[in-house]
Formats: structure tokens, sequence, C-alpha cells
């Protein structure tokens, strides 16, 4: 990292507009899984389009947030949190469930991070600052490791400004080398072979900012475009 | 009829003793079984292996406290063992048992421990996952010092890592609706590791919400087939706050 990112953090799209960014990328007929955190938000997006939620817990087509007496303890998704069935909806066990994420079956992935690396490296499971071995994996190495096609969606630094798309991750990984796509706050970034390429960045930044709070080098695609929603 | 109801939960867990491996599912509050967790809290057996799958004790939060309390916990295996949050986590008990080394505790990857309930129970020695190819999982996670590497192998190009069958001495079930022979049915999302891990145990406990006779239920609409269930006993529909933790 260098000094000049601790210095300032860059003001970026907010969270929802990482969702939505992301959400473009989803196609009608896809089976995807949504991680806990920006990801989730993408849910709200996708309403009225064909494409159909997975919740490891053991749900398809898991429908929107139940609300006050709609609410029913027997009825969760991958969060915690209550949902709704949608017709055409299906509940199953928990070895069905990661038989279709593990058995490739998945679409994509949507999934926070701690740190991603120009390798596709992601790292989200133990946060080192928490001081133990172990921390919680839950579904997210199942699902990392074996969806047609992983993304990322999160925040560009820390809340104290650190790099958390690397050159190489310092924290315990979840998956090696899966990691597609990379939306961000500040850029929409796609794991290649030759490396990051910059494909799309936030209104308002420049390539030289955003490159001081990216460790990993950025190759700027020639059609770099401004973040479109 | 075999039947294998019993009146008491004193009565279903009765042959539970110190060092016993039992099998608790429940994703976070969903499908946990309350009752046969209080009954174990209740009966005070100790140096207990709790095999979960996602977070049961992180849901059954006032459960895990007891046990912790009561010094009833040896080891714990789950994927999903503390709070998301590290500073809710630094005020749990158990995360505090476990940072002072009083708790043991193993994760692995959910899918991988999915299966090695639905293994042990279908007789399968071990499996070759993806998942957890290049990370930490490749080796033993838990506090306490590791104990070393998984056997990996390539197959098509692809590496894998050997993951052995669970094989837990009980397992304490939740069912919606199950019959006196034991046929249960789970209901929506609560269904998760149960009928995976009543598969597993050598000795499988059933709490069901509404247990009625031997024909009652439609031989479709069963989910788990009695005959992975040694006893079943109806419990009051548990209520409980939605959320983790």
């Amino acid at each position: 990292m260098t000094s000049d990112s601790k210095m300032k953090k860059l003001e970026g799209i907010p969270r929802e507009m990482i969702a939505l960014r992301a959400s473009k990328e989803l196609q009608d007929g896809w089976y995807v899984n949504l991680g806990i955190g920006i990801p989730t938000l993408i849910s709200d997006w996708i309403e009225g389009r064909d494409i159909i939620l997975q919740a490891e817990i053991g749900m398809i087509k898991c429908g929107p947030i139940a609300t006050g007496d709609e609410a029913d303890q027997d009825l969760i998704n991958a969060s915690s949190q209550p949902v709704t069935i949608l017709p055409g909806s299906a509940c199953f066990d928990i070895a069905e469930s990661f038989a279709m994420i593990r058995g490739g079956h998945m679409d994509a992935i949507v999934v926070g991070a701690l740190q991603v690396s120009e390798k596709g490296d992601l790292a989200g499971w133990n946060n080192p600052a928490r001081g133990l071995t172990i921390g919680v994996i839950g579904g997210s190495m199942d699902l990392c490791a074996n969806a047609k096609k992983l993304m990322v969606a999160m925040e560009h630094t820390t809340t104290t400004g650190e790099p958390k798309v690397l050159s190489k991750c310092t924290y315990p990984l979840t998956a090696k080398g899966r990691v597609n796509m990379i939306f961000t706050d500040l850029a929409v970034m796609e794991v290649t072979s030759k490396g990051l390429i910059l494909k799309e960045i936030a209104p308002g930044i420049t390539v030289e900012q955003l490159q001081s709070v990216t460790d990993a080098p950025l190759i700027v695609a020639p059609d770099l475009k401004e973040i479109e929603f | 009829m075999v039947d294998k109801s019993v009146a008491t939960i004193q009565e279903a867990i009765a042959d539970i003793q110190d060092g016993a491996i039992i099998a608790i599912p429940g994703f976070f509050v969903a499908g946990v079984p309350r009752a046969l967790l209080r009954g174990i809290i209740e009966k005070g057996v100790k140096h207990l292996t709790l095999a979960c799958g996602c977070g049961a004790l992180v849901g059954a939060r006032e459960e895990c406290e007891l046990l912790v309390k009561n010094e009833q916990l040896d080891k714990v295996i789950d994927s999903y063992p503390l709070d998301r949050s590290a500073s809710k986590g630094a005020n749990n008990p158990f995360e505090q048992a476990v940072r002072a080394g009083k708790i043991e505790v193993e994760i692995f990857p959910m899918g991988t421990l999915a299966e090695k309930y639905r293994a042990a129970g279908a007789g399968i020695a071990g499996f070759y996952t993806p998942t957890g190819v290049g990370t930490a999982v490749e080796g033993t996670i838990t506090n306490m010092p590791d104990n070393g590497k998984k056997e990996k192998k390539m197959f098509d190009g692809r590496e894998y890592i050997l993951e052995l069958a669970l094989k837990p001495d009980f397992a304490f079930v939740h069912a919606f609706k199950g019959d006196k022979e034991g046929n249960l049915r789970y209901r929506r999302t609560a269904r998760n590791f149960n009928h995976v891990m009543a598969a597993s145990a050598k000795i499988t406990i059933a709490e069901v919400e509404n247990l009625v006779e031997p024909g009652d239920m439609d031989v479709d609409d069963i989910h788990t087939p009695g005959i992975y269930i040694k006893r079943i006993l109806q419990v009051e529909r548990p209520k409980f706050h939605i959320g983790i933790g």
C-alpha cells in the first residue's frame, strides 16, 4: 500500500450502486447464490427478472425478505433472514443443496471479500485481526470453488483505507484462482491470465488515484469507461 | 407396529454418557433440536463433542451459554461456530472459552460437513472434494495444535482433497411431523442438516412438533424413513428470535 492511500479515502459509488452494477452481470435464467453484505443488496435490483436465487440452507427460488407476521421461523435464508416462498420455490436438505453447489450447477455466485488478488484468489473467512486460527467458513468455500462464474462485490479499500485488491492475499484464502470479476465502489475489474483488467472506473476518479489505493497493478482496458448502470 | 415413541426427554436421552459425540443439526436458529439440547443440559453429562453443521450453537444461544457455563463441552465441530461480528464474539462466553483453550473447535466447509454426515450414513468411508484446495482446509483447522495434512489427488486435471465420513454416537433431530415408527417430515428450510445427521449416527433421537400414528403421513411425504430413528417424542414447537444470535 502507498502512504497516499492512508491519507485520503476516495469517494466512490454507494454500496447499493455496487450491487446494481453487479446485478447487470447476471443473466435471466441463471441460478445464483448471493453472499452476505453488498451481494445481498443485489436481490433488490433483480425483482421482476428471471434470476433464481439459491440459498445454501436448502432452497431455490428464494423469495423477498418477509416482514411482520409474514416471517416464519422455519423459512430463513443463509444469512438467517426470514424469506418468502414464490411460485416455483423448492426446499431440500443440505446434502442436496451442496451437491448442486459442488456439482457446478450454480451459474454465478456473488460474494463479499476481505481481500482479492490479481490471480483470482479470495480471502474472506478469517480476519487475522480477530486473533483466532478458526473462523466462519460457512458455505463460502464450496460456493467459491465450484461456481461457473465467481464475482466479488465489495468496498475497494478497508474502512481505514488499506487496499483490498492485492497482488497476493495476506489473509487465509477461501478459494484459489476462482474469481472472475470484481465490483467495487471505485471500479469494475476482470481477472485474466495477464492480470487485472480495469474495465470501468467510478465518476471523477482518475486511473492514477485508483492505482494508488490498489496494490495489484491494473491493466487499463483500451475501452475504459465510467461505471455503467 | 414398532413403537419408538417415548414420553419424556429423560427417557429419550437415558443412554447418553460423558464423552458422547452428538450431532446437532440446524442452520443458525432453523431446525435446531432445542428440547433435546435442554435435556442434556439438565442431565449434566460432560466432555461432550457436538458435531454441528452451520451455527446451531450460534442460533441456540441460550442453550450454548448454559453448556459453556456448566463446562459440558470438550469440542465443537462446525462450519460457522462464531458470531460474524468480532466485537459481538468477544462478549460471547463460547468464544471466550475457545480463546481460553477450554473448548476445542474444528471447522470444515459446510458442504464438506454435509457430505461427511451423508457418507457416514451411507457407508462411505471418505470422498474427494474440490472445495478448499489451496486453502487451510488442506490441513486440519482447529484452535489446537495442527493435526497435519489431508491427502490430495488429481482427477481429470483438477485437485481434490480427501475428507472422511463423520459418524457420531448420537444425533438429535428436529422435525415438524413424525409417526411412532420414526418416519419424519421437516418444514421449509428447517430441514437443513436434520436428514443427513439422522442417518449418520449410531443412535438417532427425534423430537417432533406433531407425533402421529403410522399411516397418518402419506408414504410420498416422508423425508426421513423411520429406519434411521431409534426414539421419537413430541415437543412444544419452539419459538425463537430469527436472526444470527
